[in-house]
């Protein structure tokens, strides 16, 4: 077990014009559960394998507890993996399969039998342990990887890469649920890679947002709710995501569709573009009060129902709760709380409070 | 209630351009031969019963025994050296970049040049008076003769095959190889496993299917190998390379015995899907183990 450090790491594919990962500092604490959230092509399988040692980086270092080993190899870094897709050696037999690792690292036999039983019994494969791997289902196959990750106990790190992709969703609960278990119970620095936010906010302590090779938040679940600090968390977290509305700056006033916002600083780059992020959760609708929207169209997606419409020339989802009347023609007004402001993607100021509007 | 199904026999008239095909090129010469090997003909078109008599007088001849030996023999070798070979070097040619297509071509040039061709490529580059490999040895001080020794003559041979056909091996091994997606390699490095375990695990288990097609195609190739021996040793010195073919030959065209050639034919054609299909079935048992014990589905 180890913290991790990236000191001014960046990584260009030879032959790619760009970099797959913009420069970056971060240092993930010992023991964390960190969950690298992105969507697709946003860098997260590059960071995970620089990590891991599987690739190296093209520019920077990487630390563990304060350790140069970016030129260290896999199995030098004691790390364990697991990838996406299941990866499972066919002629062994399920054991075998979960042994390999420690077999290959000269772990005492009666040790690697009491692991591969703890493993077995983990994932709920006991009746299969003789069986060749060849012959499982896809789920099983997946749980054969992810077991191997996880029956060496003293590794710096145990990173996963969209480990449930291709796991039935009941199935998918189960899983996560030990995964968080054995979290608890060894204290693994585990990272998690993923791009389903449920699957990331329920997993980890921290949640690290990347978008196009840069990592643009890390924080709690609740932060990342409340205070995105990119318009991109915003629109990727919740569901549906942040509504962001182009908008004018006037002194410490954010100006839109004729409404005057406070914020709880003045905004001194008047060149930038300036946008206004507010929550579908933090919107009131209303039969008199606020701005005018013209409804496009509604969905009912269970406990709430989302009101989708234009608001001076811009697109905005409220969230309404099932069994509230939607007024005829409905007026909105903005939680000024909630609001957050800003300027080229990145988020400069908040509202402030004590304002209705 | 039972649902009627329509019959229509019309499909099979479709399917008579194959038949016919397969009758004329396949059925019928093979018949032909059959009818050779129970009988007897002293010419005129007048044949005679003689049951299987060619057949016991081909299995019990120390002739064919011998031809059928060496035929064993040099198959064996052939095996054994070409496909580990060619395993080896499939491993070892590069999986990306330019060196790829170089290798490629390179490995192709042997098996697009005609087996007679090959023959007399190595008969003259044996030879000790002008051969490049023959003169060389000579000027060496290394006493080779493909055509009076017998051990140089079998190394000639073997040599040839070898340079002929292991690309054959090579092409289909990395044809396998490549095809083996990149994440288990990455399993192979975070699980710590040696080279030899990622070969042993993860290589060899991948391009099982096609070296089976690989050793099926050296073994039917090798055991029926004709041209090339006729040209560089003429089954010699002595009979030290006649193999079934050559024998087979000898028999049917040299001596005009068209009956024991039939029968000595079928036996060698038996031979022939024997042995593949105890390739086969040995090289597939793992698979169908795992049918027996009723995997999963995929």
């Amino acid at each position: 077990m180890a913290s991790i450090q990236l000191q001014s790491l960046a990584h260009r594919y030879p032959s790619a014009p760009d970099y797959a990962l913009n420069s970056m500092q971060q240092s993930w604490s010992d023991g964390g559960a960190y969950a690298l959230l992105g969507p697709s092509g946003c860098g997260k399988t590059t960071l995970l394998n620089i990590i891991s040692g599987l690739l190296r980086p093209s520019e920077g270092r990487v630390l563990f507890d304060d350790i140069d080993v970016t030129d260290l190899t896999t199995q030098q870094r004691n790390i364990a993996q697991v990838f996406q897709f299941p990866v499972v050696y066919d002629t062994m037999t399920v054991a075998d399969n979960l042994a390999f690792p420690l077999r290959n690292r000269g772990i005492a036999k009666n040790e690697i039998e009491k692991r591969v039983a703890d493993a077995l019994q983990m994932l709920d494969l006991q009746e299969r342990a003789n069986d060749r791997a060849h012959s499982l289902t896809a789920d099983d196959k997946q749980k054969i990887s992810l077991g191997r990750g996880l029956v060496r106990t003293d590794v710096q790190a145990i990173l996963f890469d969209e480990p449930l992709t291709v796991i039935d969703p009941h199935l998918k609960w189960q899983l996560r649920t030990e995964l968080k278990k054995i979290h608890q119970r060894f204290q693994h620095t585990m990272i998690y890679v993923t791009h389903d936010q449920t699957e990331a906010l329920t997993f980890a302590d921290q949640v690290i947002v990347m978008y196009e090779g840069a990592v643009v938040q890390i924080g709690t679940p609740q932060q990342l709710f409340e205070t995105p600090e990119h318009t991109f968390v915003g629109k990727f977290i919740g569901s549906p995501g942040m509504n962001v509305l182009p908008c004018e700056i006037d002194g410490s006033e954010a100006v839109f569709a004729g409404k005057r916002f406070s914020l709880n600083t003045a905004i001194d780059n008047p060149a930038a573009r300036f946008e206004l992020g507010i929550r579908p959760e933090n919107i009131k609708l209303s039969p008199s009060e606020g701005m005018p929207l013209t409804v496009t169209a509604l969905e009912d997606v269970g406990r709430h129902v989302i009101v989708r419409g234009e608001i001076a020339g811009a697109q905005l989802s409220a969230l309404v709760k099932d069994g509230v009347a939607i007024p005829e023609n409905p007026r909105v007004s903005f939680d000024s709380a909630h609001i957050n402001l800003y300027a080229d993607d990145y988020r400069v100021a908040s509202g402030r409070g004590d304002q209705a509007i | 209630m039972s649902i009627q199904k329509v019959q229509n026999n019309k499909a099979w008239f479709m399917v008579m351009p194959v038949l016919i095909l397969v009758a004329i090129s396949a059925i019928i010469p093979l018949m032909t031969v059959v009818n050779y090997s129970v009988q007897d003909t002293f010419g005129n078109n007048e044949f005679f019963w003689v049951g299987t008599e060619w057949f016991q007088e081909i299995l019990t001849s120390e002739r064919f025994h011998n031809a059928l030996l060496r035929t064993l023999l040099f198959s064996g070798l052939i095996l054994a050296i070409e496909i580990p070979l060619g395993i080896l070097i499939a491993l070892a040619m590069p999986k990306r970049g330019w060196g790829v297509s170089v290798c490629l071509v390179l490995m192709a040039l042997p098996l697009l040049i005609p087996w007679n061709v090959v023959g007399t490529i190595w008969q003259l580059f044996g030879r000790v008076d002008i051969g490049l490999l023959g003169h060389g040895l000579a000027s060496l001080g290394i006493d080779y003769n493909y055509t009076q020794n017998n051990l140089d003559a079998w190394l000639t041979l073997i040599l040839m095959d070898v340079w002929h056909w292991t690309s054959l091996v090579v092409l289909l091994c990395y044809s396998g190889l490549v095809s083996i997606p990149e994440v288990y390699y990455q399993a192979a490095r975070i699980d710590g496993a040696s080279r030899w375990a990622v070969f042993r695990f993860i290589q060899l288990p991948k391009i099982k299917r096609v070296l089976l097609i690989a050793v099926l195609l050296r073994f039917m190739d090798s055991f029926m190998i004709y041209t090339e021996p006729f040209v560089i040793t003429g089954g010699g010195p002595g009979n030290i390379t006649t193999f079934l073919s050559i024998d087979l030959v000898q028999m049917a065209v040299g001596q005009f015995d068209l009956g024991p050639a039939a029968a000595m034919s079928l036996i060698y054609f038996l031979i022939i899907l024997l042995v593949c299909w105890i390739f086969y079935t040995v090289m597939t048992s793992y698979d169908n183990d795992e049918q027996s014990n009723g995997g999963g589905p995929q």
